[in-house]
């Protein structure tokens, strides 16, 4: 039997998109088991459900200040108006465009919008919200995200994986608290002191505050909570016992944006 | 077949150079859009989708509008519409050809593209997309190409061909119901939070789409020996009519709802649009064209005398093919991103480098156009000589 060149293109084509189809659909019919399992480290800080409480009459702006620069030097935030060379410097629009951001400050017409209540006490709009990802109970964001690269844990945190990511920025769409940030472009020139143990990022890719899962598996509270001098709290939503549950018994709290069912997990007492 | 498109005429020749010089031009920005990553765009951190997604938005309307041809004559016998199924189709490929670029130059890590496979996620729409997207552009191939053929040979169709014929005609309506899904389901962003989405889609779809095939069909009767024919083209124009007439009252039914309401989170991004917030509006000159300009061809576009002159029926839907470019390639994306979370207002406009690249994936796609009319055409001519 022979076979025309035609032919031959013709089938050596079609199996090779069949190929590719039929992995996609045993992958999603039936997931790949784990390869390795790692112990997790005795010391590490767990919980079912991971909540955040800021309080925002301890927090003052020279706090809030340190709680940014605490997280941002530890996860080689870059700093696009303090490059390692000065001929890198952006101006302050490009600035805006291509800024980095995991925590920072608001006021409060810009944290809340469409709450802003005729009479509100004067102290509350000189406040300086701090703002960072909300760790949604349901998260828009990793409903729309076509590769996994960001999820929800079990604990509750949302993660974000940078070298999965592939750049459609599809959650910075589906984010309704602007949590995420994008690199537009390479942020390794903007990093002073690098911290070598975090890993920079990569031109092209997405990232945004993890509840320092990476510090919570060590041991160690976030960082930003670390250096708040107890205005911000991390806990356990789930255990009756914990701090934030215990803060949340007694205060009355507020969280952003709560009518869009995304069911953030940060919550300010004012 | 193939070969038709490798000899031509000297005008052909210089078309394709043309279109080649443009696309070329375009990679070469994009090589640069690699090194330095998207920040040679104007797109930030608040407007994080721009000029890339706005066309691909675009275009996978002009690709669906294929079925307003193929729909007709398989499904309603309509005869006259065989003689130009295949420029609808081929329109088509073309078209989802640079949707599919689009998303590629759009990409942060377009090396990673493959993790959408390595990593299938049925709850993302851009999943579904990319089904809906590639699936499309296969039946429009083969469907295509296989009538083309049969043509050449002057016999019927195969018989395994007509399941094809069929699923793509609902295939059409689901791209670019799936690609308005893509922004109808975004909790945060009052401008896309529209069960209408679709339906405008569609409605803007199948006016631009037959109005360029229009146009095309002009243009090929002009320059070559096939006459797509007068009641095709007619025909077509009636399609447009009633498209871009819904396409307006859909417009107005989303303005009714949004302005009756007065919900700020829906109001503010048409506030944005067509009168300026914080004293920023450099959309509000085009969108003012885009409606009005819009609304008075939809009701030129009515009177029968307009349509049956050829001249006019040409400048109504070179009208169509702007005033829907302008709504969806320049007011969508960015009317949805400003005002941000935050409702604060940075505004986005495309950047030259942004311009060129998109010029250059617009040239590919004509370039894919010409070469596969040029195909059809000959056969055509072909059969006729």
């Amino acid at each position: 039997m022979s076979i025309s060149r035609r032919d031959f293109l013709r089938i050596a084509g079609f199996s090779t998109l069949f190929g590719l189809g039929a992995k996609s659909a045993f992958e999603m019919l039936a997931p790949g088991e784990l390869e390795a399992k790692l112990a997790p480290n005795p010391k590490a800080l767990t919980a079912k459900r991971w909540a955040m409480v800021v309080d925002m009459r301890k927090l003052d702006e020279q706090t809030a200040e340190k709680c940014i620069e605490a997280c941002h030097r530890i996860h080689n935030v870059p700093d696009f108006e303090d490059p390692i060379d000065p001929k890198d410097k952006v101006d302050p629009a490009e600035k805006v465009r291509w800024e980095v951001k995991w925590i920072w400050k608001e006021k409060y017409e810009h944290a809340f919008p469409g709450q802003a209540e005729v009479a509100i006490p004067e102290k509350i709009h000189k406040l300086n919200f701090l703002l960072l990802c909300n760790h949604c109970d349901n998260p828009p964001c990793v409903r729309v995200c076509p590769t996994k690269a960001t999820w929800k844990r079990d604990d509750g945190v949302v993660m974000m994986d940078q070298h999965r990511c592939i750049g459609c920025r599809y959650c910075m769409a589906a984010c309704p608290y602007g949590a995420r940030s994008f690199n537009w472009r390479n942020p390794r020139p903007f990093i002073k002191s690098e911290d070598e143990s975090y890993p920079t990022r990569e031109i092209g890719v997405v990232e945004k505050c993890t509840l320092c899962a990476e510090r919570l598996a060590k041991g160690q509270l976030p960082a930003c909570v670390e250096a708040s001098k107890g205005a911000l709290t991390v806990g356990d939503l789930n255990d009756a016992k914990s701090k934030v549950r215990e803060l949340l018994r007694n205060n009355f709290t507020i969280r952003r944006k709560t009518q869009l069912g995304s069911n953030p997990q940060v919550y300010y007492i004012v | 077949m193939f070969e038709k498109a490798l000899v031509g005429t000297k005008r052909y020749f210089g078309v394709l150079g043309f279109l080649l010089l443009l696309s070329g031009i375009g990679f070469f920005i994009y090589l640069r859009q690699l090194d330095f990553g998207l920040g040679i765009t104007g797109m930030s951190r608040d407007v994080s989708w721009g000029f890339y997604i706005a066309q691909f938005t675009y275009l996978v309307g002009v690709a669906a509008s294929a079925v307003m041809v193929v729909l007709p004559l398989y499904l309603h016998n309509y005869k006259a519409f065989g003689r130009i199924a295949i420029l609808g189709e081929f329109l088509a490929v073309s078209a989802v050809s640079m949707c599919l670029l689009f998303i590629i130059v759009d990409l942060g890590k377009p090396s990673r593209l493959f993790n959408v496979l390595l990593h299938p996620t049925p709850n993302s729409v851009l999943f579904w997309d990319m089904i809906v997207l590639n699936g499309y552009l296969f039946l429009n191939i083969v469907c295509g190409w296989t009538v083309l053929q049969a043509e050449r040979n002057e016999v019927p169709p195969p018989n395994w061909l007509k399941p094809f014929i069929y699923i793509a005609i609902p295939w059409a309506p689901s791209i670019h119901t799936v690609t308005a899904f893509l922004y109808a389901g975004l909790p945060g962003r009052g401008y896309w939070l529209t069960a209408i989405m679709a339906p405008r889609f569609l409605s803007s779809a199948f006016a631009a789409g037959p109005a360029l095939l229009v146009l095309l069909c002009l243009l090929v009767r002009k320059y070559t020996k096939f006459d797509p024919g007068r009641e095709q083209i007619q025909t077509l124009a009636k399609i447009v009519t009633y498209a871009i007439l819904i396409n307006v009252f859909f417009f107005f039914c989303e303005v009714f709802t949004v302005f009756y309401s007065q919900i700020p989170d829906h109001m503010l991004h048409f506030q944005y649009l067509f009168a300026g917030l914080e004293g920023k509006g450099k959309l509000v000159p085009l969108m003012w064209v885009s409606i009005v300009g819009m609304t008075i061809t939809a009701i030129l576009l009515i009177i029968p005398s307009v349509r049956k002159n050829e001249t006019t029926l040409a400048v109504a839907c070179a009208a169509v093919v702007v005033t829907t470019w302008i709504d969806k390639g320049m007011g969508l994306i960015t009317g949805g991103f400003v005002p941000n979370p935050f409702e604060g207002v940075t505004e986005y406009f495309p950047t030259m480098p942004e311009a060129l690249i998109t010029l250059g994936v617009w040239a590919i796609g004509f370039l894919i156009l010409t070469m596969l009319y040029k195909i059809a055409v000959s056969i055509k001519e072909e059969i006729r000589a």
